[in-house]
């Protein structure tokens, strides 16, 4: 569906996206994911086929975007980060509205609008002003707009950021029925829960580049370890204790306020921290997730 | 394939700018009030300055005859109304789509293209334009004020009007970054509205240089245009106001085209 | 209001029906009030004012040169013709000028409250401190007026070289006319604006309201031309008192019974617009 070779983006002297290598294939859930800044947009308006590419070779549904936008738009469904939403239209003319855009006759138009307001669960607010629904609406209403279409890819850029946990829980629902029914999703994210929740497969990319690639599950067994213990003790206390404890995991990281040993095992860290003599303020083992991968390979400092 | 059924190939340039006028009209149907009081304002200053501050006034001389002022004036408030229009709605309006509503990224997330955009908000605001200036030419005829049947052209000339100024304006506005820009719109604005022998005869500007400036500006050009249509003097100035006006308008709109480009799709 | 009836007679709470809550009025002294907002509205307009110069001065002067100077150049200078003014630029300059007043208020008093109540939200964030919605009103119509004042003051000190007055003293009598313009239109407009839901409203309010009050309140013209029927409604519009008023100081053709009406009909309609802004942005901004 998507298939990219040395991938760049360059916006006068500064360069987002530095030569990116992509395999999307047909019915798959693939996810960018990166901090801000790390060429995750830009990526995705290449991809979209309203950015032109600056250097390397992009095939969308097997044609150039260069030369075949308009084509390749018209098999693709956008929800972009912000919702761009036709205020000045009630909720059903931005379905309407939009399908026409895409040459769709009146009639199918009208039905889909339907159909998507029912998909979208804001059938009842179909007269209603875009100003007068809440962010979960239109959220909602903008991927209902995105799939007017019929979409062959469905591009979704930061799709639940901004929403309440209900609503991302219904949207999530929402975006695995449409993966079932063939859809391939391309998701652009920086929630890792998201992303494990979403994506067959996904790559982490970090100033312009690839850092890892592979499914949620791979990275977490190349990038980190099975479990991760915290242990918490008194401010200012992390950095000494550190050193004594080094060799419990595979890995010590220390932050301000906590010690995180990374081990397949982290309750017997914790046995061992007590046997030890050392006596956290608070303990918890849990599962790695891909927070820990990102961060492992992004790092910790904020990026804007 | 079953999911690509129905999906037909991107559209041509006049099925685009239908759609387009569509979206703007399903819009519009809102604001009928606005719609209608639209069309008051040139009727307004008609009323006002053509007749109440005629009464002051005998006659002007226009192309060697004499004819009463509100017959000077009620042209030239159909050329300013049709200029006033286009600017509006290519200034500011376009403005608020491109940088608030975001609304032509929208738009570009489907098969259209620049040049459709382009076309369609010019086209729905030359439809829009035409409707005032063909009611306000009726409210000239049953007033009197038209004294020949050259008149009926006056309503393409007004549509001209709009359509240079619209392309122009377009492409202007491309380079506004803020809301402080507009007051450079403003300040070109006015000066043509109210220099362009729109209220008195381009004899106030004395026989120098300053005249021929004024006669080498767009809106002149129109105010003209439509003042020889509506009076029935037509002379040679005529087809070279036209030609003027159409020129301007085609480097206009190859001018927005190339922008939107380079704006919108980065 | 209905449910505060309803909670008379069923309400077990007797707590539960108190009038309104007393915020119009705050804890502040108006002065106070006032004062307190000094700098924010200083830093507004820091901001804005080089917007403001081609709205200000440049629109009104380009007029007075193509009406006053350039037309006025063909319009026989009649005084019985012209409300006693002895050329068509003196006898537009104070109508232009009063009908300025009157459109800078009403700019300054539509998009910029709709946008504190409704885009950006001020009005809220400064009635979170022990600001009253009074003082914002005073503050904001304090704000315009020194706009209003200040354009206008430079405007008729640009019109002074140019002998279209007739005594020293006038044109300061016309210039508080012009002032009183303001005033009643800030007020009345900010009540408006204080309770109009849509934009939509104020392409209205310019196409029919200020655009043919301009052209018609005797500015351009003098209203007898209008007939006699449009003259008596010319004559009952706020617009015309200022006009009539600035002209008359300004010509020294004074009225002094007409000048009393004149001052009366403004002043009247700006404490009505006061009460009504008041009373409109609180309704507005309860929440």
């Amino acid at each position: 569906m998507i298939s990219a070779r040395g991938l760049r983006k360059s916006f006068g002297d500064f360069e987002a996206v530095k030569g990116i290598d992509v395999e999307v294939r047909r019915g798959e859930a693939f996810g960018f994911l990166g901090p801000n800044g790390a060429g995750k947009s830009s990526t995705m308006r290449m991809i979209a086929s309203v950015s032109p590419v600056s250097s390397g070779e992009l095939r969308i549904l097997g044609m150039d975007p260069a030369t075949d936008g308009p084509a390749i738009r018209g098999r693709l469904g956008v929800c972009p980060q912000e919702d761009t939403l036709d205020n000045e239209l009630n909720v059903f003319d931005n379905l309407y509205i939009y399908g026409r855009y895409f040459g769709i006759d009146r009639a199918t138009c009208r039905e889909r609008a339907h159909e998507l307001l029912e998909f979208a669960q804001i059938t009842e607010k179909a007269k209603a002003k875009v100003e007068d629904l809440s962010g979960g609406m239109k959220r909602r209403l903008t991927i209902a707009r995105s799939l007017i279409n019929n979409p062959d890819l469905l591009l979704l850029d930061e799709p639940t950021t901004g929403l309440d946990p209900q609503a991302r829980h219904v949207l999530w629902d929402q975006l695995f029925r449409l993966k079932q029914a063939g859809v391939t999703l391309v998701i652009t994210t920086h929630y890792m829960d998201e992303a494990e929740q979403l994506c067959d497969r996904l790559v982490v990319m970090d100033k312009g580049r690839i850092a890892a690639e592979g499914s949620p599950r791979q990275l977490i067994d190349a990038h980190s370890t099975r479990e991760v213990a915290e242990l918490r003790f008194g401010v200012g206390e992390h950095e000494a204790l550190a050193e004594k404890i080094e060799d419990l995991g595979e890995r010590i990281e220390v932050l301000p306020d906590r010690l995180l040993v990374y081990s397949d095992h982290g309750e017997d860290v914790v046995t061992a921290v007590l046997d030890r003599g050392l006596h956290p303020i608070a303990t918890l083992v849990r599962r790695s997730t891909l927070e820990d991968v990102f961060l492992r390979l992004t790092g910790r400092s904020l990026a804007d | 394939m079953a999911l690509l059924e129905g999906i037909p190939a991107p559209l041509t340039p006049a099925a685009a700018t239908k759609v387009l006028v569509l979206r703007n009209y399903v819009v519009y149907k809102g604001a009928w009030k606005l719609f209608i009081t639209g069309f008051l304002e040139p009727v307004f200053y008609l009323f006002s300055i053509g007749i109440g501050v005629g009464q002051l006034i005998d006659t002007f001389e226009f192309h060697g005859e004499a004819i009463p002022y509100a017959e000077f004036v009620a042209p030239a408030m159909l050329a300013t109304s049709a200029f006033n229009g286009a600017l509006l709605d290519s200034t500011y309006n376009v403005f608020f789509k491109m940088k608030y509503e975001k609304l032509y990224d929208q738009m570009l997330a489907t098969p259209l293209s620049t040049g459709d955009i382009a076309r369609g908000e010019i086209t729905w605001g030359l439809m829009r334009g035409s409707v005032y200036s063909a009611a306000f030419l009726v409210v000239m005829a049953l007033m009197g004020l038209t004294q020949s049947w050259w008149a009926v052209l006056a309503l393409p000339a007004a549509i001209l009007i709009a359509f240079a100024f619209s392309a122009v304006c377009m492409a202007v506005t491309t380079w506004m970054t803020s809301w402080q820009d507009f007051d450079k719109i403003t300040l070109a604005q006015m000066p043509l509205f109210l220099f362009s022998a729109t209220f008195f005869p381009i004899e106030a500007f004395g026989d120098g240089v300053l005249r021929w400036v004024v006669e080498a500006t767009p809106l002149y050009r129109g105010v003209v245009l439509c003042r020889e249509l509506t009076t029935g003097v037509i002379t040679w100035e005529s087809a070279v106001s036209v030609v003027y006006l159409v020129v301007m308008g085609v480097v206009g709109l190859l001018v927005v085209r190339r922008r939107l480009d380079k704006l919108l799709l980065t | 209001m209905g449910s505060d009836m309803a909670s008379d007679t069923t309400s077990p709470t007797p707590s539960a029906a108190p009038a309104r809550p007393a915020r119009p009025t705050g804890s502040l002294s108006a002065w106070e009030g006032m004062a307190r907002q000094y700098d924010y509205w200083l830093t507004v307009l820091k901001r804005t004012w080089r917007g403001g110069v081609v709205s200000s001065f440049l629109t009104p002067l380009l007029y007075v040169v193509a009406m006053g100077v350039l037309l006025g150049g063909f319009i026989e200078a009649d005084p019985d013709q012209l409300e006693g003014a002895t050329s068509y630029l003196a006898f537009v300059v104070p109508g232009l000028v009063a009908s300025h007043a009157m459109t800078l208020a009403v700019s300054e008093s539509t998009y910029p409250v709709m946008g504190s109540i409704k885009w950006h939200k001020t009005f809220f964030a400064q009635l979170a401190t022990p600001l009253a919605v009074r003082d914002l009103v005073n503050a904001y119509v304090a704000f315009v007026m020194f706009r209003v004042a200040s354009a206008c003051a430079v405007f008729m000190l640009v019109m002074a070289p140019f002998g279209v007055f007739a005594t020293w003293w006038g044109p300061i009598l016309a210039w508080l006319s012009q002032v009183l313009v303001g005033f009643a239109f800030t007020t009345l407009v900010f009540a408006y604006s204080a309770w109009l839901k849509s934009e939509e409203g104020f392409g209205l309010l310019f196409r029919l309201g200020v655009i043919p009050l301009t052209l018609f309140s005797g500015a351009f013209f003098p209203i007898s031309n209008l007939g006699p029927v449009l003259e008596w409604i010319a004559r009952l519009t706020p617009l015309w008192h200022g006009v009539s008023l600035s002209r008359m100081f300004c010509v020294d053709q004074i009225d002094w019974a007409l000048v009393v009406l004149n001052v009366v009909v403004l002043v009247t309609l700006t404490v009505i617009g006061w009460f009504l802004a008041v009373r409109n942005l609180d309704r507005r901004l309860e929440v």
